[in-house]
């Protein structure tokens, strides 16, 4: 099962997660991530996430066959959110299923990596005071996790 | 071919994507993006630090010495900052 989605609307993170296991018993570990908005110290009014249609999703699809490649995986989903997205509301999910829980552990984090510094979504920061901050910058910490799976 | 640009460097051209038609000589996506920093001061502003300019041909990512010939949509945008 593989689930991917580039959407404007919030998802059901536990409800993917559950639907990995729908029906079978050879999974023995999933492990979930969801990333969320921060406030930055009640500063952040809403992060603006800009994508690239059509291959946001061919990107995601990318980085998910290289992970089926690399470990043996009952499931996946990775969905990520685009447009504006408040403190505290979730921008990204992965879940990983798999017999044993290293594969899925792994192969969660490398999700995640990739999809930090490879997939086309670019985040601007606006203020409470309705300012812009400008656009995130990329950060080298993000570039190296990503590296050190090639 | 279509040029898309995305987040900083469509703000600092000013258009989300447009026509472009670059002559012969201009091969790789490395000589794209001069040809296009010389097409006026937004360009130049848009593309005055190459070296960060990530580029897409047809929704793929591409390295900088990659071909242009047979493109159908060439994409610039600054580093991703998702997840």
């Amino acid at each position: 099962m593989r689930v991917v989605s580039v959407q404007r609307e919030d998802f059901d993170a536990s409800a993917q997660a559950r639907a990995l296991t729908q029906g079978r018993s050879d999974v023995g570990a999933v492990v979930t991530f969801v990333g969320l908005c921060r406030d930055e110290g009640g500063k952040l009014a809403a992060l603006e996430l800009e994508h690239y249609p059509g291959m946001a999703e061919a990107e995601i699809h990318r980085v998910v066959e290289e992970a089926e490649t690399r470990w043996p995986l009952a499931g996946l989903v990775a969905i990520h959110r685009f447009g504006a997205i408040r403190p505290g509301e979730q921008i990204v999910m992965v879940a990983t299923a798999s017999s044993h829980r290293a594969a899925a552990f792994a192969a969660a984090e490398f999700l995640m990596d990739y999809l930090k510094t490879r997939a086309p979504f670019w985040k601007r920061v606006v203020l409470k005071d309705g300012t812009s901050e400008g656009w995130v910058e990329a950060k080298d910490v993000d570039e190296a996790a990503t590296e050190r799976w090639e | 071919m279509k040029a898309v640009y995305f987040a900083w460097v469509r703000e600092r051209i000013g258009k989300a994507d447009e026509e472009i038609d670059p002559p012969a000589e201009v091969v790789t996506v490395k000589d794209l993006i001069s040809w296009l920093s010389a097409q006026g001061e937004t360009y130049a502003y848009a593309f005055e630090r190459a070296s960060v300019i990530r580029a897409a041909i047809d929704r793929v990512h591409v390295k900088p010495e990659a071909k242009i010939s047979g493109a159908r949509e060439i994409a610039f945008f600054p580093p991703m900052t998702g997840g």
